[in-house]
């Protein structure tokens, strides 16, 4: 069927199934890396991008339903050379190790930042709520606590200066 | 090619079902898109992700409609769902995470009805009322009556699942909702439960609870709601909750945990539930 998706803020048409997963349409056809299949069963959060807004896994998405939807993959946080806040804040707290759940770390970190979703509360309450929206997205090199300090700067910045996160004009 | 439709009226996605019950219903795919690269293409596509026939949460007077198609981000985020129906609002905070609860819906946690579906419990301990519709007609049935058999349900092959309808529990009663899994997120859970307890004072007037992976369907516990009726709201009736649930449940062994695991975990469960004192 013929696929017209808003990605990363331009309009792209494909000829594809239906049923081909939104991961590998980025992957293959429209060669948009940056997006890693992990588990491919809805788990790890490796190829989380945006669907409409929401943070979903692009593993768990069939190409058909994303006709005339936005999606917003890694590659389109940054506003040309500007990085999203977040991924910005990633690499100045060492936020990241082997590389593979980053993309998705970065994309779910950004909406839950964008969405203002930790604002307003203290730091232990920041970090806690940070772990249970970030709960789907599984790294096995880090630990956790430098994304999580990643994520904290990143929130307390757009916080600060709204115009720091990575929302199009 | 996979014949793909995205229905605009309802009236178009039932004659579509009665035409073509070998097509896949699809919505968050949170379930049938798990490893779909390497599955065979479904027969055909009937999309109903963000279909508006199934969408949208309606308070009416004492009474909430949750369409079909309402994901567990739109409960979680409802703000009466999260003030009045604390239990539902509790599971969909835990079914996956963030992503899978922007796309897994009501309704394919309700027709999928695996014996873990987290929201399941919940829907018993309200007393939920499906709404079912087909080419034929459409009709109300108490979820309680729903499941019957390991992920068979009385939905016919040519319905889709319309709406789930919720009576607002009054000031007196509380809704309660546990899961113990591995780990809260993500993981499929050893056993779930919710609860819907009457109370006068601290008395227990009448309660329902429901557990889920204990058996082959979710399932209310009768035994337990006889037994704490009347008593005090504590030990007492958290003792009274935990003898009546042994023998009651035949939970079974599997990858996940034991028969004997479960067992606990369920008793513990619901002694909880009536340890609360507010």
């Amino acid at each position: 069927m013929k696929v017209t998706l808003e990605l990363n803020g331009a309009s792209s048409t494909l000829e594809v199934s239906p049923w081909k997963r939104l991961l590998d349409v980025l992957r293959e056809d429209l060669r948009l890396t940056g997006t890693k299949e992990g588990c491919g069963e809805g788990e790890c959060g490796a190829c989380t991008v945006m669907l409409d807004g929401e943070a979903v896994n692009s593993c768990l998405v069939a190409i058909g339903q994303c006709d005339g939807r936005t999606v917003t993959t890694v590659e389109g946080l940054a506003r040309g050379d500007v990085l999203h806040a977040v991924q910005r804040a990633l690499l100045a707290c060492g936020g990241a190790q082997c590389g593979i759940c980053t993309p998705g770390i970065a994309v779910c970190a950004a909406h839950v930042v964008d969405h203002g979703l930790v604002v307003n509360v203290d730091d232990a309450t920041a970090r806690a709520r940070i772990r249970e929206l970030l709960a789907g997205n599984i790294c096995r090199c880090t630990g956790y606590q430098l994304i999580v300090d990643a994520i904290v700067t990143a929130a307390r910045e757009v916080a600060a200066a709204p115009a720091a996160k990575g929302e199009r004009p | 090619m996979t014949p793909y439709v995205r229905p605009r009226e309802l009236r178009e996605a039932l004659e579509l079902r009665a035409t073509h019950p070998d097509w896949m219903v699809l919505a968050g795919g949170t379930d049938l898109m798990v490893n779909a690269n390497h599955r065979a293409e479904p027969a055909g596509i009937l999309d109903l992700w963000r279909f508006p026939p199934l969408g949208g949460i309606r308070v009416a007077g004492s009474e909430v409609a949750i369409g079909g198609g309402v994901t567990w981000s739109e409960m979680e985020r409802h703000p009466v769902i999260r003030a009045r129906l604390a239990t539902l609002a509790l599971a969909a905070r835990e079914i996956g995470a963030l992503q899978i609860q922007a796309r897994g819906t009501l309704g394919g946690n309700v027709g999928t009805s695996s014996p873990v579906g987290d929201s399941l419990p919940a829907l018993l301990a309200l007393d939920a009322e499906l709404e079912v519709a087909g080419v034929r007609g459409s009709r109300r049935l108490r979820y309680e009556t729903f499941c019957t058999g390991y992920r068979k349900t009385q939905l016919a092959p040519d319905e889709l699942i319309v709406a789930a309808h919720l009576r607002l529990p009054d000031a007196s009663t509380r809704t309660m909702w546990r899961k113990v899994g591995t780990r809260r997120a993500q993981s499929i859970s050893k056993v779930m439960g919710a609860a819907s307890v009457t109370l006068d004072g601290d008395l227990v007037v009448s309660a329902r609870v429901a557990l889920g992976a204990v058996a082959d369907r979710p399932i209310r516990v009768a035994a337990v709601e006889a037994a704490v009726r009347g008593l005090r709201m504590g030990p007492e009736a958290a003792e009274a909750a935990r003898l009546a649930l042994r023998g009651a449940i035949k939970p079974i062994d599997d990858v996940r945990s034991t028969a004997s695991y479960r067992h606990e975990v369920a008793e513990n469960l619901v002694a909880r539930f009536f340890s609360l004192v507010s």
